[in-house]
């Protein structure tokens, strides 16, 4: 154990953590697949893949601030990729790309914009509200499509999960579009100050003449946005779209936060960190490809490394990270 | 404060309420809705879902919450697969207590991390959901055991009310059923008649208080996890017993649903508040429903929308009361 005055200011120790973390997740997963981890190829298979559940954590991280929680992360990216699918393929004007895409995300907002209305003002507690939510919204995708797979995109649309902009993957310059926007939003905007405020201590952000309520409803909107770019990349990247994809990714959205120093009870949590976590588990699963080792096992290992994780900034700072 | 117990209990009577209402619009609209073959058909497939939702109730009871119990149900349910596979003769009690035992275990393991690192429940079990879930289908390559001894089929069969159909096809209350009955009334008598039902009770009020008043939270908590890791190794069984083979993937990812049945019966995700009527009538208004809306012959695709738009009703309906009953007196914190 450390003494109070020997300890790493926090805000650096946990990035400390993670960054080690990830250099040895790298050192270890380069030298069981012999090099292959550090080839261009396994790059570009990584900047593909770590787009979506890239966005759906950004799209989690953003409630888990001010202490909530998006339950409906993944349903709604459903959705949005069913109602695009269905106008890419029904609809057959030369703008049909633009439509979908706009559509698609219209559908996104309002299921976030209602998420913030249960939430804030009918106070719903989060994990409930947006539960309702996800059954309701998944249930609507099921109804829409009866279980069927919508496939078959015009090129200009897959360009979205598919394409490269000056050498570099489309979903990746959109990954990271969105977390710069993102990170200058809950840095610099008031908007993002009073999310965190309103993680620490809504009461007192209620009486500092904060509207809590507005805030939340923005809060869930836009988490409610990002699921449905989440929905374009995923459909755009299998050229297909249906009710119940990745419904797996739900508790890893969570799962990346909180190893990225997300803090469940609201107010901590930076993007910076929640990148470095996306690349180890992005590490690991790619890794365990490449050895041909199954997926199942990949995620025993994130699992394992979240414990893992908790456990070291436990004893790094005593009982200093769970803030009572 | 008696003032608590009597507006739990009216969430109770509301959803007693719409339990039977629902029961009488189903009877209208569909003469086999409350034939007894339909309504003990109901009892024996939810009794899976029945025993999860008791051990998350608990667990919700105390300020937790836990999501890792599909897993542990999987690990328990595979591993006494395997060793009534080798062991075929053995007795039927070995496979009910080897999982419930092996459940109990898990759950224990999920209460010290819990404890120990002080980080919310929700996290840890999604770790030790994905490490158990993942570690177990590595290890069996994800394979079904279909070759179950005679004696683990037969359990199955069991009915203590045997009746026949018109068409001559026995029908009746099945031991699947007897057991969550069993496992919903130990449940109720701990919670109500033992000193740790009331500990948990008091750990979910207000954990700062209890451990003032000198609860061991921690043997509080190791309880409540490895009660819940218990149900989960019984339900394992259970759920074995009604699709006769062994699926690892079978389970893992419906943890919402019991999640959905227990806020449904009254219980708050805040701790403190929930009972065993209420977690009952939640499993069985999501039964009935589903149970109708087939019988209607509605679209199965549809069933997640009526089910979300209950929960949702339930859900807003239990935030308004709660609004309505603070207003009515403010509450001063005193120090």
């Amino acid at each position: 154990m450390f003494n109070r005055a020997d300890r790493l200011p926090s805000r650096y120790a946990e990035t400390i953590v993670l960054v080690t973390v990830l250099t040895l997740t790298v050192v270890l997963m380069s030298v069981l697949t012999r090099g292959r981890l550090l080839g261009i190829r396994s790059f570009e298979a990584m900047a593909f893949q770590m787009p979506l559940l890239g966005v759906l954590t950004l799209a989690q991280m953003l409630p888990m601030l001010t202490g909530g929680i998006d339950l409906s992360v993944i349903s709604t990216a459903n959705l949005t990729g069913i109602l695009t699918a269905l106008v890419l393929t029904r609809i057959d004007v030369w703008y049909a790309t633009a439509l979908g895409v706009a559509v698609g995300l219209t559908a996104a907002l309002s299921v976030g914009a209602v998420n913030g209305l249960v939430v804030a003002f009918f106070e719903v507690s989060p994990i409930i509200g947006t539960l309702a939510m996800m059954i309701l919204v998944k249930g609507v995708a099921l109804a829409i499509t009866r279980g069927y797979v919508i496939a078959g995109f015009p090129n200009q649309f897959l360009f979205i999960g598919g394409g490269s902009v000056l050498g570099i993957p489309t979903p990746f310059v959109l990954l990271t579009v969105t977390a710069i926007a993102m990170s200058v939003m809950l840095t610099r905007s008031p908007f993002g100050v009073s999310a965190y405020m309103f993680g620490s201590n809504p009461v007192a952000t209620q009486f500092s003449g904060i509207n809590t309520r507005m805030l939340l409803l923005r809060t869930y909107t836009i988490s409610g946005l990002l699921s449905g770019l989440a929905g374009l990349i995923m459909i755009s990247r299998f050229n297909a779209a249906q009710a119940d994809y990745g419904a797996s990714f739900l508790l890893l959205t969570v799962l990346v936060c909180v190893l990225g120093v997300v803090d469940p009870a609201g107010g901590v949590g930076r993007v910076v960190d929640v990148a470095v976590a996306l690349a180890i588990l992005q590490t690991v699963a790619t890794g365990f490809n490449l050895m041909g080792l199954s997926s199942h096992l990949a995620n025993a290992l994130w699992g394992a490394i979240l414990i893992l994780v908790i456990i070291i900034r436990r004893s790094l700072s005593g009982a200093g990270f769970q803030r009572s | 404060m008696s003032v608590v117990p009597r507006v739990s209990g009216r969430n109770e009577v509301y959803l007693l309420m719409v339990f039977l209402s629902l029961v009488a619009v189903l009877a209208t609209f569909s003469d086999k809705f409350l034939t007894l073959e339909n309504v003990f058909d109901i009892l024996r497939n939810y009794s899976f879902l029945g025993i999860l939702t008791l051990g998350e109730l608990v667990v919700l009871i105390s300020g937790g919450i836990d999501v890792s119990f599909m897993a542990v149900a999987t690990v328990a349910q595979y591993v006494m697969g395997v060793a009534i596979t080798i062991y075929p003769f053995a007795h039927i009690t070995i496979a009910i207590l080897l999982p419930m035992s092996i459940g109990a275990a898990l759950g224990a393991l999920n209460a010290v991390l819990i404890y120990y690192t002080r980080v919310h429940p929700v996290i840890i079990t999604i770790a030790t959901l994905n490490v158990f879930y993942g570690v177990l289908v590595f290890l069996t390559g994800g394979r079904w055991i279909y070759e179950l001894p005679n004696s683990f089929f037969a359990f199955a069969q069991r009915m203590p009310i045997r009746l026949m159909s018109k068409a001559g096809v026995p029908y009746g209350l099945s031991v699947l059923t007897l057991i969550w009955v069993f496992v919903a009334a130990l449940t109720w008598f701990i919670l109500n008649y033992l000193p740790i039902g009331r500990k948990i009770y008091a750990l979910g009020g207000n954990p700062e208080a209890a451990r003032r008043a000198g609860v061991n939270i921690f043997m509080v908590m190791l309880f409540v996890y490895a009660y819940m890791g218990l149900l989960s190794g019984l339900a394992g069984f259970v759920q074995a017993q009604l699709t006769q083979l062994i699926q690892p993937n079978s389970m893992v990812g419906r943890e919402l649903d019991v999640l959905a049945a227990v806020v449904l019966g009254g219980a708050s995700v805040f701790g403190g508040s929930g009972s065993v009527t209420g977690a009952i009538l939640g499993v069985l208004t999501v039964a009935i429903v589903r149970n109708g809306l087939i019988l209607m012959k509605i679209s199965s695709y549809w069933h997640d929308v009526v089910i979300g738009l209950i929960l949702a009703a339930a859900a807003a309906t239990t935030a308004y009361q709660s609004k309505k009953h603070t207003r009515r007196g403010v509450r001063i914190y005193v120090q």
